[in-house]
C-alpha cells in the first residue's frame, strides 16, 4: 500500500501548550481517512499542519517530521507555496471571495500563473462539474460568490480547491455549518472525489465518518488513541476510549 | 505560464517597498519634529515661558500667549464636553438607532468636516458681531466648543456602547433608575474612553489658529479676564512666522506646542491605556 | 414620585445637549449663507464661480483662480499622498510586526495631532529655500504647498485605510493562502480589493482636510490671485483668500468671503455625501451573504 503522507513522531506546541503529542500515522492514496474526536483535541491543529497553515501563528513550534510522497515538508528548502498547491484545504466556515463565482474557482489558476483565457475557462467548467454545482450556476458564472446558499457556496470553495488540482484535500469539519441536505450532496461528492484524491476530512459526526471514509483515526487530548480501517474501528474498537467515545459517553 | 517576474521574486520586492513605505513615513516625523524641537529647544526656557513678549514679539517671552491658550482651551472644553458626552449618553442609553440618531450622527460629522476658517467666519458673524461679545477669548473659546464637539461626541458614543449590557441590567435588577445606572455605573465604566475622547477635542482646541483668527482679537498684553482679547500661541506662531518678526521666538513658540502636543500623545496611549487596565482588574 | 420628576428633567436634559450638534450646524449655515448670500446675489452667481479676475478694488469677485489653486493643491497632494499612505496602511496591517505597529501608530497619532501652522511654519522655513534653490523662483508655490499637505492628510489616509485593510475577515486570507497564493498575491487580490470602499472613504476625507485647510497653505503657497502656468507657480486657495483678506473688507467684499465660504462648505459636503456612500456600501458588501 503506497502512503501518500508519513507523520512521524509529531510533536505540536503552541508556546508551551503541548497540542500534538507524538503523532505516527499513515494516509493512504486515494482514499478517505477521518479523523474523529471530541472538541478542541487537536484534530483541526493535525491537519493543518499538514499543509503548513499552522505557520501562520506566532507561536506554533513542531518536531517530528511529515512526508509528502517521501518528501519531509518542513524541510527548509521546501517552497510552502508549492506544497499549499499539491495539498489543498476546505474550510469549516465557507469562505469563498467576495468574487464573481468565476473568479473564484480561476482564482488558484490566475495566482499560479495560468493566463490562457480558454484554458481557465475549461478549468473552470471541469471543476465545477466535479464539485456537482456546475447546473446550478453555468447561468450565473459572473454574479456574487456571496450570493449562494451555503452549501453551495461549501461546493463552490471545493471547485477552487480541485481547480489547481491537488493531490491531497484536506477538509475541517466541511459540513458542520450546513443543512442535511447539503451536507448529504457533500459526502456524495467526497465519494466522486476520493478516485481522483486522497482526502483527509475531520469530523465530530460519527455516522458521517462511517459513510465516507475507509480508514478512521481516533483523537484525544492530543493524541491517536486508535487508527485503522473505519468498519472495524467502530464495530471492534480495541481501546476503551475509542469505545467509549463511539458509544456517545462522553464527546 | 508566462510571467514577467516570479511571484516570490515580487513577493520579496513588495515586501522590500512596504517596509520602506513604513520608515518613510516615521522618518518624515521625525524630521520635522527633530529640525523644530533643535531649533526651538534653546530658546525655551523658564524665562521665555514666563515674560511678556517686547516689541510684538521680537524678543521678550510667550507667557500671556501660554494663558490665551490655556482660557481658550479651557472655555472649549467646559462648553464641548457636556455637550459631547450628554450627546453620547442619550444616543446610546435613552433612544433607539432611529432617523433621528442618524440626523444627529449625520449633524456632527458635517460639524467635523467643516473648515477651520468657516468656523472662524461663523465665530465672527455670531459671536462678535450679532451676539456682541467682541473679539474676546470667550468667544474663541466657543468657536473652539463647536470644532471639539464632533470629537468628544464620537468617541464617548464608541466608550459607552462599548461599557458591557450586564453591568446596566445589574443596576437595573437592583432597583436602580435608568439615571442612576448611568450615572453610577455605565459612565464610570466608560471614563477612560471619555477622557481619550476630551483630551483629543482638547488638543484639536489647543492647535488652531485659523478659526479664532477674527474672532480673538490679537492682542499681545496678558489677558486679565475671558472677557479680554488675546493671542494663543498657534496664533502667535503664525504671526511671528509671516511677518518675519522673530525667527529664535517662532521656534521657541513652535518647538512649545510640539511639545504640548507630544505630552497629549503620550498620556492618551499610556495613563489612560493603564487606567482602564485597573478599572477591569487585569 | 420625586425620582420620576428627576428622570424626566435629565432625560430631557440630555436630549437637549443631543440636538446641539444639529442646532449648531444649522446655525453655522444660516448665518455663513446670509452674510454670504447678498454678494452672491448682486454679483451673480455665474460671475462668481467662473469670474477669472479677483480684484475687490475693482470691484472684480471672480474666484474662479483660487478654485483652480485649491483643486490643484489639493490633487497634487493627493497625488503623492494616496500611494505612500496606502503603502503605509498595508504595511501595517499586514507586514509590520507587533511591535514595530506599536511604534508606528502613535507616531501616525503624533503627526496627525501637530499643529497646522507648525507644518506650515517648517514649510516656510525649510521647504521653500530648497524649492527656490533647486527649482527657481520664489519657492512659494503650488508644488511646495502640495508637499506640505501631502505630510498633513498622510495621517488620516493612513489610518482609516488601515483599519478598513484589517476589518477583511481573516477567512479570505486564508482562503487564498491555502491555495498556494503568495502574500503579496493575497494581499493583491484578495485583501486590497475587499478594502476599497473603506481606502476610497479614507481619501476622501483627507481631500476634505486638503480642502479646508488655510495657514499652512497661505505661509508656502505664493498667495498670487492668479492662475498658475506651472506647479511651480504661486497660487491662492479658496481659504487662503479669506484668511488673508477678512482682516479689511468691508461691504461687498466682506460679503464675497462669505460666498467664498459658501462655496467651500458646498465641496465638504459633496465630498462627505460621496464618501458616506462608500462607507456604506462597504458595510452591506462584508455582511452580506453566507459570511
Amino acid at each position: 500500500m503506497d502512503y501518500r503522507i508519513e507523520v512521524k513522531d509529531l510533536n505540536v506546541y503552541f508556546d508551551e501548550s503541548h497540542i500534538l503529542k507524538d503523532i505516527n500515522i499513515n494516509i493512504n492514496k486515494n482514499m478517505v481517512t477521518s479523523l474523529i474526536g471530541p472538541s478542541g483535541c487537536g484534530k483541526s491543529t493535525f491537519i493543518r499542519t499538514l499543509n503548513r497553515m499552522n505557520d501562520l501563528i506566532d507561536t506554533f513550534k513542531m518536531d517530528g517530521s511529515v512526508l509528502l510522497d517521501g518528501n519531509d515538508i518542513y524541510d527548509p528548502k521546501v517552497d510552502v507555496v508549492d506544497l499549499r498547491k499539491k495539498v489543498g484545504m476546505v474550510f469549516q466556515k465557507p469562505n469563498p471571495f467576495p468574487k464573481s463565482i468565476f473568479d473564484n474557482v480561476a482564482y488558484g489558476l490566475r495566482i499560479h500563473g495560468v493566463s490562457d483565457k480558454d484554458f481557465i475557462e475549461q478549468r473552470v467548467e471541469e471543476s465545477l462539474k466535479e464539485a456537482a454545482l456546475w447546473n446550478e450556476v453555468k447561468e450565473k458564472l459572473d454574479k456574487s460568490a456571496m450570493g449562494l446558499s451555503g452549501g453551495q457556496q461549501q461546493r463552490l470553495c471545493i471547485a477552487r480547491t480541485i481547480a489547481v488540482e491537488p493531490e491531497v484535500i484536506l477538509m475541517d469539519e466541511p459540513c458542520s455549518a450546513l443543512d442535511p441536505i447539503s451536507t448529504t450532496k457533500i459526502e456524495d461528492l467526497i465519494h466522486k472525489l476520493k478516485k481522483e484524491f486522497t482526502i483527509i476530512i475531520v469530523t465530530h459526526n460519527m455516522q458521517q465518518a462511517t459513510r465516507v471514509s475507509k480508514y478512521t483515526a481516533f483523537f484525544l487530548h492530543g493524541e491517536i488513541v486508535e487508527s485503522g480501517l473505519t468498519d472495524k474501528l467502530f464495530i471492534e474498537p480495541e481501546d476503551k476510549r475509542t469505545e467509549d467515545y463511539i458509544t456517545g459517553r462522553f464527546g | 505560464m508566462n510571467r514577467i517576474i516570479s511571484p516570490k521574486i515580487a513577493q520579496k520586492i513588495m515586501k522590500g517597498v512596504f517596509w520602506a513605505s513604513g520608515i518613510i513615513t516615521a522618518l518624515i516625523l521625525i524630521i520635522i519634529i527633530g529640525y523644530i524641537l533643535v531649533k526651538g529647544l534653546p530658546v525655551v526656557n523658564l524665562d521665555f515661558l514666563l515674560s511678556d513678549p517686547i516689541d510684538s514679539g521680537a524678543s521678550g517671552g510667550i507667557a500671556p500667549m501660554i494663558v490665551s491658550t490655556i482660557i481658550v482651551t479651557v472655555v472649549a472644553v467646559l462648553v464641548a464636553a457636556p455637550l459631547g458626552v450628554g450627546a453620547a449618553v442619550y444616543i446610546e442609553e435613552y433612544t433607539k438607532e432611529n432617523f433621528f440618531v442618524k440626523l444627529i450622527r449625520f449633524g456632527s460629522e458635517t460639524l467635523a468636516s467643516v473648515p477651520s476658517i468657516v468656523f472662524g467666519l461663523f465665530g465672527l458673524a455670531f459671536f462678535v458681531v450679532f451676539l456682541g461679545m467682541g473679539w474676546s477669548l470667550f468667544s474663541g473659546g466657543l468657536v473652539l466648543a463647536f470644532m471639539a464637539l464632533p470629537t468628544i461626541l464620537q468617541v464617548s458614543e464608541v466608550s459607552i456602547a462599548a461599557v458591557p449590557k450586564s453591568y446596566a441590567e445589574g443596576s437595573l435588577a437592583l432597583g436602580g433608575s435608568k439615571w442612576q445606572t448611568v450615572y453610577r455605573v455605565i459612565l464610570p465604566a466608560a471614563i477612560p474612553g471619555i477622557t481619550t475622547g476630551v483630551i483629543l477635542g482638547m488638543a484639536r482646541a489647543m492647535s488652531e489658529a485659523a478659526a479664532i483668527l477674527f474672532v480673538v482679537g490679537s492682542a499681545l498684553a496678558m489677558p486679565a479676564s475671558i472677557f479680554d482679547a488675546g493671542r494663543p500661541l498657534p496664533l502667535h506662531l503664525y504671526v511671528l512666522a509671516t511677518q518675519g518678526i522673530s525667527l529664535p521666538n517662532a521656534y521657541g513658540t513652535a518647538a512649545v506646542l510640539v511639545i504640548l502636543i507630544l505630552i497629549i500623545t503620550v498620556v492618551t496611549n499610556t495613563v489612560v491605556e493603564n487606567y482602564s487596565k485597573k478599572m477591569m482588574g487585569r | 414620585m420625586k425620582e420620576k420628576i428627576e428622570e424626566v428633567i435629565v432625560e430631557r436634559a440630555l436630549l437637549i445637549t443631543a440636538l446641539s450638534s444639529i442646532i449648531i450646524i444649522l446655525l453655522i449655515i444660516i448665518f455663513v449663507f446670509s452674510q454670504g448670500l447678498p454678494a452672491i446675489e448682486s454679483y451673480g452667481f455665474f460671475n462668481f464661480i467662473f469670474g477669472s479676475t479677483w480684484n475687490p478694488d475693482a470691484g472684480d469677485y471672480g474666484i474662479l483662480p483660487m478654485i483652480v489653486g485649491s483643486l490643484g493643491i489639493t490633487a497634487l497632494a493627493l497625488l503623492f499622498a494616496v500611494p505612500l499612505s496606502l503603502l503605509c496602511a498595508i504595511f501595517m496591517a499586514e507586514i509590520a510586526p507587533r511591535t514595530i505597529r506599536r511604534i508606528l501608530k502613535p507616531v501616525i497619532e503624533t503627526l496627525a495631532g501637530i499643529p497646522s501652522v507648525v507644518y506650515g511654519f517648517f514649510g516656510l522655513i525649510v521647504l521653500v529655500p530648497i524649492m527656490r534653490v533647486h527649482f527657481g523662483g520664489t519657492g512659494f508655490s503650488m508644488l511646495t504647498a502640495s508637499l506640505i499637505l501631502t505630510v498633513m492628510i498622510m495621517p488620516t489616509i493612513i489610518s482609516i485605510s488601515e483599519d478598513a485593510i484589517r476589518s477583511i475577515p481573516h477567512e479570505y486570507k486564508e482562503a487564498s493562502l491555502a491555495l498556494g497564493a503568495t502574500h503579496w498575491q493575497t494581499i493583491k487580490n484578495v485583501i486590497f480589493p475587499a478594502a476599497i470602499p473603506g481606502v476610497i472613504t479614507a481619501i476622501i476625507l483627507g481631500m476634505g482636510r486638503a480642502i479646508g485647510e488655510t495657514l499652512a497653505i497661505i505661509m508656502v503657497a505664493g498667495n498670487v490671485a492668479q492662475f498658475p502656468s506651472s506647479i511651480f507657480d504661486p497660487v491662492r486657495a479658496l481659504t487662503a483668500n479669506i484668511a488673508i483678506e477678512m482682516g479689511y473688507a468691508t461691504g461687498l467684499h466682506y460679503s464675497a468671503l462669505f460666498a467664498t465660504a459658501i462655496i467651500l462648505f458646498l465641496i465638504i459636503m459633496v465630498l462627505l455625501v460621496i464618501a458616506n456612500y462608500f462607507h456604506y456600501k462597504k458595510k452591506v458588501t462584508i455582511g452580506g451573504g453566507y459570511l
